[in-house]
């Protein structure tokens, strides 16, 4: 077994148990994370269009864009993090074609890319 | 037991049990066979001696194979020595994992840092460079070796010259996984050394 194997299985053990829909930039998906508040934990839901995924293994991360009182807010969630409790595809893009589809970022509403 | 050797297999990322992602460096902790065990009333104080990895027995020489042979275990790349309190706790022969250590646990880890050549005094000592523009004309020379009028150079003035390649310790690195069954071992930080670079990683002691 090589060393790349050993480092792919070592980070197994925090991206077995987790299923991730297939979605890709453009897409626009809800993302809910856990956040812990003393010891209080509560959900919070963080919609938007895929800017950018990134990385691989237990590192891959998502961007994801919104607009939130009029102004542009992006995030970026590590994937297999245990406060990201699950990912919705709300949407699946057919227009963009892009893998950093950033032009996205001009239109105000996210929906326009219907 | 307090130290095992391993190998570097590279860097990754862990969550925490906040979630939050650390930097984390994998090894490769095979397990080391007790080859001899050095008792006081012998050898004057009390140790194991340890063998780690497997090597075919060409690749021995024969003083060392009939050390092997006595010890009634395959020849190994490395030998290495660990103090311990009680010799009688182990037999020629055991093999210890990295079971031994637990995660939570502080390690010091020691390896042979990635070798740089020969290097300037920028690189080596962390020296300034000099602007590039208004009329200077060296920008990457070490400056003086010493004030005026003292007729020598002071011992250990910082010069250019061969950086990296050392013996290096990182203390105090947080064990965050173990994995006895696979040999292996993540820890919180980065270690020395190149991928495939050879560790001694020891439970660190006292608090600190």
């Amino acid at each position: 077994m090589g060393y790349d194997d050993l480092i792919r299985m070592v980070e197994s053990k925090f991206t077995v148990d987790k299923e991730i829909p297939e979605f890709r930039p453009g897409d626009i998906i809800r993302v809910h994370e856990r956040i812990r508040e003393g010891s209080r934990e509560r959900t919070v839901v963080f919609e938007g269009v895929v800017l950018k995924r990134s990385g691989s293994g237990a590192r891959s991360t998502v961007t994801v864009r919104k607009i939130a009182a009029g102004v542009g807010v992006e995030r970026t969630f590590y994937i297999y993090s245990p406060n990201v409790e699950k990912i919705e595809v709300v949407k699946r893009s057919r227009k963009v074609r892009q893998a950093r589809p950033f032009y996205l970022r001009r239109y105000s509403n996210i929906h326009h890319i219907r | 037991m307090l130290a095992l050797m391993g190998r570097k297999v590279g860097m990754t990322q862990w969550f925490d049990g906040e979630g939050r992602a650390v930097a984390a460096t994998v090894i490769h902790v095979e397990p080391s066979v007790v080859v001899q065990i050095r008792r006081p009333e012998v050898e004057g104080y009390a140790a194991v001696q340890l063998g780690y990895e497997k090597v075919p027995e060409r690749k021995v020489t024969k003083p060392l194979l009939s050390h092997f042979r006595k010890a009634g275990v395959e020849p190994r790349r490395h030998l290495y020595e660990v103090r311990v309190e009680d010799p009688d706790e182990f037999q020629v022969g055991q093999e210890i994992d990295v079971g031994i250590f637990s995660p939570g646990e502080k390690v010091d880890v020691t390896g042979t840092s990635k070798g740089r050549g020969f290097q300037g005094t920028i690189k080596r000592w962390d020296f300034s460079y000099r602007p590039k523009s208004h009329g200077h004309k060296w920008i990457k020379r070490p400056g003086t070796s010493g004030p005026m009028g003292l007729n020598k150079v002071m011992k250990g003035k910082k010069m250019p010259g061969h950086m990296g390649a050392d013996r290096v310790t990182v203390r105090r690195l947080e064990v965050l996984h173990v994995d006895p069954e696979n040999g292996i071992l993540v820890v919180k930080g980065s270690v020395p050394g190149p991928k495939k670079g050879l560790l001694l990683i020891r439970k660190s002691h006292g608090q600190g």
